[in-house]
């Protein structure tokens, strides 16, 4: 069972929602960046439950789902000969995520268990060998890209600003769009099949449609977050197709708790502080997070959202 | 022609490399049921063991024997204090915690050693080329890791087969229930286990040493690729790893020598192409 945050929870949502929107009159731009991390850490960590919260598959792809999304932009701009109207790169992005995640999904589906956690790291990892060892996406070292044209364009002093409420803005969207999803029969079925899959075989749905179909769309969220993180940071690199980014974004979704809708919003915002505080108090970040999963594996059984029911 | 034949035999020695690096890990799967991402890292270890012993003048062929030692005893106390409770724990928390040992890992190597790039010289009395067919001479290094590799895998199939522990084991890999109605204890199979893959993921990363750099991250290359090997050879299966070693080992060899524009694709068409053929594993009796 999928809980959502409550009337109260959403209030609340929307109370953190209108602070974070309000960082630039109070925060220093630095933290308004990392804001926006945090947050595209968050629409990362959401696409991920709708695999793992609400179908039960646990992917080690989905770090290069993200990184496609980031590469459309870099793609694209490639293509045209200079920076793509945002309205054709976001939609772009979540094309050439949403189609790899169709191909890894159709085969990686064909296994379960731990077969399907070692084949979608194995084909996250060819798609970053892809873009690490070939110069199709400019190389390991990673490429600057030019940002996609908004609506108008924005002045360097504003774009910290605009960045995060755009970022805030697509959270919400991506949000608002799996509550609803979630209260559709697609949505069912797809607790139905975490719950009991033989049940749902048995019952007369095609299960194996049903989570390729839940595959593609959680790919191209990924995509579309990365997409927003291409277009935050204007630079992109193999790095973000690497598999260590699937870990961190189901420690995301686990430190949030799984049973949760919104538990990954809170649980991207949780990591972000980890890492920076981590940052701050000792050279030694690996350290930090090693650590954090322990603990939270071990002790935070139900994540950061509570306890489901 | 002789370059085709070198290529060959260093295909060979890959994948035995891998072998000795995924036959842990799906024994592991097998009998444990425990999914080990740090199982590379394993391997990293064990080529950092052999370049600090070698600094230190100690000859490779101890170093060798130090990091199946060691290995032996690391496995078994990383299962008494933390596999052993992985087990119960869904994969979700499997992946987690093993890949926070990763981390802690890559910080205790980073602490006692460093983060730089090393180079193990191959020992000198193995220094040399061996003539192997006409006017084609093979490292002598390469050919003595080639068959202390098979050695290694000989060694470990008469044990599995032929002793009465390997029964147990296969018998665990099989059916845990069943081992509990016989009165084995499954808990000492399970460290036997584990610590006999550390050992022999650490013994790989020792052997690999002179052949590589030694740096960070390389045991993840070889972790993707040993789980190639684990899906395409069928869980638990020690033939079928062997096989699909041999087999990954060519093809990345290959594949990189004579069709450099696609790096190290090939290995994962392959993989593809046996999802779609035989989902659970080229060598499964399912």
């Amino acid at each position: 069972m999928m809980t959502s945050a409550g009337l109260r929870g959403n209030l609340l949502l929307a109370l953190g929602s209108a602070v974070v929107a309000s960082m630039p009159l109070w925060a220093m731009p630095y933290h308004v960046q990392l804001a926006s991390t945090a947050l595209i850490g968050g629409m990362f960590a959401l696409s991920l439950q709708l695999l793992v919260g609400a179908t039960g598959l646990v992917s080690l792809a989905h770090g290069a789902f993200f990184g496609l999304g980031s590469y459309a932009v870099y793609l694209l701009s490639k293509a045209l000969g200079g920076a793509p109207s945002v309205f054709l790169s976001l939609p772009g992005a979540m094309l050439l995520a949403g189609t790899a995640a169709a191909m890894v999904g159709a085969l990686a589906l064909r296994t379960q268990g731990f077969f399907f956690l070692m084949t979608t790291l194995a084909f996250g990892q060819m798609l970053f060998f892809l873009f690490h060892d070939t110069p199709i996406g400019g190389g390991m070292d990673g490429v600057f890209i030019p940002r996609p044209d908004l609506i108008w364009p924005v002045p360097k002093a504003w774009r910290a600003p605009v960045f995060l409420w755009l970022n805030l803005g697509v959270l919400a969207a991506m949000y608002a769009g799996l509550w609803a999803l979630m209260r559709t029969m697609f949505g069912h079925a797809l607790l139905g099949i975490r719950a009991n899959e033989a049940r749902m075989r048995a019952m007369g749905h095609d299960v194996q449609r049903l989570k390729l179909a839940a595959f593609i769309t959680a790919g191209a969220l990924a995509g579309a977050a990365g997409h927003m993180a291409a277009l935050t940071d204007a630079f992109v690199s193999p790095e973000l197709l690497g598999w260590h980014r699937s870990a961190e974004a189901l420690l995301m979704v686990l430190l949030g708790g799984i049973g949760a809708l919104h538990g990954p919003i809170l649980g991207a915002i949780a990591l972000t502080v980890i890492q920076e505080l981590g940052h701050l108090i000792t050279e030694r970040q690996k350290l930090v997070e090693g650590l954090a999963i322990l603990l939270a594996v071990l002790l935070l059984r139900h994540g950061l959202a509570g306890r489901s029911k | 022609m002789t370059g085709f034949l070198a290529q060959i035999l260093n295909g060979v020695q890959y994948g035995l490399l891998l072998f000795l690096i995924s036959s842990g890990l799906t024994l592991i799967f097998g009998v444990m049921g425990v999914i080990n991402l740090a199982h590379g890292s394993l391997f990293m270890i064990g080529a950092y063991l052999a370049y600090v012993l070698t600094a230190a003048s100690v000859p490779l062929w101890a170093a060798l024997l130090a990091a199946i030692a060691g290995g032996a005893v690391f496995g078994a106390i990383l299962e008494r204090i933390l596999f052993r409770h992985f087990r119960t724990r869904e994969h979700l928390d499997q992946v987690l915690l093993t890949f926070a040992l990763i981390l802690l890992f890559e910080e205790a190597r980073a602490f006692l050693i460093d983060n730089q790039y090393h180079s193990v010289p191959v020992p000198a009395a193995l220094d040399f080329s061996v003539p192997v067919v006409g006017d084609f001479a093979y490292s002598a290094y390469r050919l003595a890791v080639l068959a202390a590799c098979l050695g290694v895998a000989g060694l470990m199939v008469l044990f599995v087969e032929r002793t009465r522990v390997g029964a147990a084991i296969r018998a665990a890999a099989e059916n845990p229930e069943m081992v509990a109605a016989l009165g084995l204890d499954s808990r000492r199979i399970h460290t036997l286990v584990f610590a006999a893959g550390t050992a022999l993921a650490m013994l790989a990363g020792a052997l690999a040493a002179p052949l590589q750099s030694v740096y960070p991250g390389m045991g993840d290359g070889f972790l993707i690729l040993s789980f190639v090997v684990v899906v395409i050879g069928g869980l638990g299966s020690i033939g079928g790893a062997f096989w699909a070693a041999l087999l990954i080992g060519l093809i990345d060899t290959m594949g990189k020598a004579y069709v450099p524009g696609l790096a190290g694709l090939a290995v994962f068409a392959m993989m593809a192409l046996v999802l779609l053929w035989r989902p659970t594993g080229l060598f499964s009796r399912a």
